[in-house]
């Protein structure tokens, strides 16, 4: 297909071929003149001699090019022109330290590599869960050393931790408890207005806001707004080797960023849990004296009859645990950022999702508990 | 594209007049207020390797980022092969902007992507080429640069500084510019490396004719491969080759050539 070449003009010359070059050998060309090159090389004429003394530019792309075409036909290249010549020759330095062949980057689906990819993803999870179970140990071998000696934890740190997980979350955590505290109440009228009892939807709403949804509402919450800040301040410091230089000062990363962040979380997460609980509510009872025409009075009337003391606790004293989950794996996310942007949104995501799995296989846990203690 | 490459960069010396390939006039800059630059002339001839040297917070590399665009000057034109940057509608300037190479002080490699995968971005943004072309051409970019083939499938987070920065200038080569913008290339490199990196540079200034305009702070760098040197005091620029600066009774000027650092850095080179 000689009528095909634009880059050359092919000769007929003894014992073989002559390629006469022309036009510009640039990258901006470099597929056609790949294929033009290929199709000489796949069917190689005989002898091949390259002649470029009419070539108009060249640069290391179309160098490279030519060089690899000339290599695998063993063609000679001639009358290079001298402005051509070194940069010729710097290309063939370059090209002699042979590249790799291309890497596949395709590869077909098979069993195997399925059950590879698998086996990987499940080793994964075991090294991060034996990670996490090491960074637990870490803090509270920390902790423990912090109340020896409890002038080192930082107030200013902890309580500005304070205001911005907790103070600062109030209003989203309110107003996401009053919905959940209407909602509650409306379907739970809906369902025991068939056996009349409507009355018992304050019950309902007590108990399941109370001991379930008042803390499992503000842990998912604040996993998502305080865990995923936790990682990327973190992230951004490892990024920035501030972890590395904090350590090199002596300064132990664990003590430093982790702890004020898990206490602040630990004072912080039960009292807005307490402020959810009052706020669902209050938003079931807004409803109640709405939708049901139960009076406020009525309503606390019977909300006192349907509590015990417990059944406050039985949800708050789940926050503490919680906090320390948020706050555990939001911090390792962090700590295990690497030096790459990519790398920060990865863990935050990562560490979001765990501790919001982590949350509610506690809170199952914690219901088999409190079943088995008849509580 | 029509200038093809022209051979030997010492031809800046002679009488390869022309338009220079980069020209600023009267360029004033200023941050917030403070005047950095205070009316800049700098003609870039075609071939030649430009050091520009001053002291920490001179606007060196403020004066880098104000000639490829990413900073807007307070007054002053700039041309770069001959177009005013300033009057170019957008498509015009990413045309313009294909025809140069910068490399930043630490590589700036996008750390999301492997260096081969970095080296690709200017050449899938620019051109249609098929993948297996853009396997070899990174590789063929990485060997002009000295790394090795491995290399290629590295994240920039696994690099050593040095690789960072030779990475960096595959990436700046990609689309094998005439022109190249050079951030102190060989800041936080140990002595050694930096001399390779010097080396590199003189090496593809020479044989691909590129045309360099390199921030420095290395006086080797300076010796070893710059023809001539630009140095930035009291918001201006002085432009000669080390002789000439040499002999500059500038106090800066004095001390930056004739301190132990500079004395042994020229030593034996020039006399």
């Amino acid at each position: 297909m000689a009528g095909g070449d634009t880059f050359f003009e092919r000769r007929e010359a003894a014992g073989g071929v002559m390629l006469a070059a022309r036009g510009d050998w640039r990258v901006e060309s470099a597929a056609e003149l790949d294929r033009e090159l290929a199709q000489v090389a796949r069917s190689p004429p005989g002898s091949v001699r390259i002649d470029l003394a009419g070539i108009g530019s060249l640069d290391t792309v179309g160098a490279f090019l030519l060089l690899r075409t000339a290599r695998s036909i063993d063609a000679s290249v001639e009358n290079v022109p001298e402005g051509f010549a070194t940069l010729l020759e710097h290309v063939e330095k370059a090209v002699e330290a042979r590249p790799l062949p291309p890497r596949r980057r395709h590869r077909h689906f098979h069993v195997g590599e399925w059950l590879d990819h698998l086996g990987t993803q499940v080793f994964r999870i075991v090294g991060n869960a034996t990670e996490l179970l090491g960074f637990f140990g870490r803090i509270i071998v920390t902790a423990a050393r912090l109340t020896t000696r409890p002038s080192r934890v930082r107030p200013v740190a902890l309580l500005s931790q304070v205001q911005r997980n907790g103070w600062a979350a109030l209003p989203i955590v309110g107003m996401l408890a009053f919905l959940i505290g209407i909602v509650i109440a409306y379907q739970g009228a809906d369902q025991l207005a068939q056996f009349g009892a409507q009355i018992f939807t304050v019950n309902l709403l007590a108990v399941s806001v109370l001991r379930e949804l008042g803390c499992l509402i503000t842990a998912i919450i604040v996993a998502g707004r305080s865990g995923s800040a936790f990682t990327a301040e973190i992230g951004a410091m490892r990024v920035n080797e501030e972890v590395d230089a904090m350590q090199v000062l002596g300064l132990d990363p664990v003590e430093v960023l982790v702890m004020p962040r898990l206490i602040g979380l630990l004072i912080a997460l039960p009292l807005l849990t307490f402020f959810a609980d009052f706020v669902g509510i209050v938003g079931g009872g807004v409803m109640c004296w709405i939708a049901l025409d139960i009076t406020p009075p009525v309503f606390l009337d019977q909300l006192h009859g349907a509590l015990n003391p417990l059944t406050f606790w039985l949800g708050v004293i789940k926050a503490p645990f919680f906090a320390f989950v948020i706050a555990m794996v939001g911090c390792h996310g962090g700590l295990e950022v690497e030096r790459s942007a990519e790398s920060v949104g990865h863990h935050t995501t990562a560490s979001v999702v765990r501790s919001i799995f982590l949350i509610l296989v506690l809170d199952a846990g914690f219901s088999v508990l409190f079943a088995k203690l008849h509580v | 594209m029509s200038d093809a490459h022209r051979p030997n960069g010492n031809a800046a010396h002679g009488a390869d007049a022309g338009v220079p390939i980069v020209r600023v006039r009267g360029l004033v800059t200023k941050i917030g207020g403070r005047t950095i630059h205070d009316g800049i002339d700098l003609d870039l001839r075609r071939g030649e390797v430009l050091g520009v040297v001053g002291g920490s917070g001179a606007g060196k590399s403020v004066l880098l980022r104000t000639i490829v665009g990413l900073m807007t000057p307070a007054a002053g034109t700039i041309e770069v092969f001959g177009e005013q940057m300033a009057r170019l509608n957008d498509d015009d300037r990413r045309k313009l902007e294909a025809r140069w190479g910068v490399l930043f002080q630490d590589g700036a490699l996008f750390s999301s992507l492997t260096v081969a995968e970095n080296i690709d971005v200017p050449l899938k943004e620019q051109f249609d080429l098929p993948h297996h072309l853009l396997v070899e051409i990174a590789q063929l970019k990485l060997s002009l640069v000295g790394l090795a083939p491995e290399t290629a499938s590295l994240h920039p987070s696994e690099l050593s500084g040095g690789m960072r920065k030779r990475a960096g200038l595959a990436r700046a080569r990609a689309l094998d510019p005439a022109l190249l913008f050079l951030d102190e290339p060989t800041a936080g490199l140990d002595p050694i490396s930096a001399g390779d990196f010097d080396r590199l540079i003189g090496d593809l200034s020479a044989s691909l004719g590129l045309t360099v305009f390199m921030v420095t702070h290395d006086l080797d760098s300076l010796v070893a491969i710059c023809d001539r040197i630009a140095v930035l005091i009291d918001k201006r620029l002085k432009i000669g080759t080390i002789e000439e600066l040499m002999r500059d009774p500038h106090p800066w000027l004095q001390s930056y050539f004739h301190g132990p650092r500079g004395r042994a850095a020229l030593d034996g080179k020039v006399a």
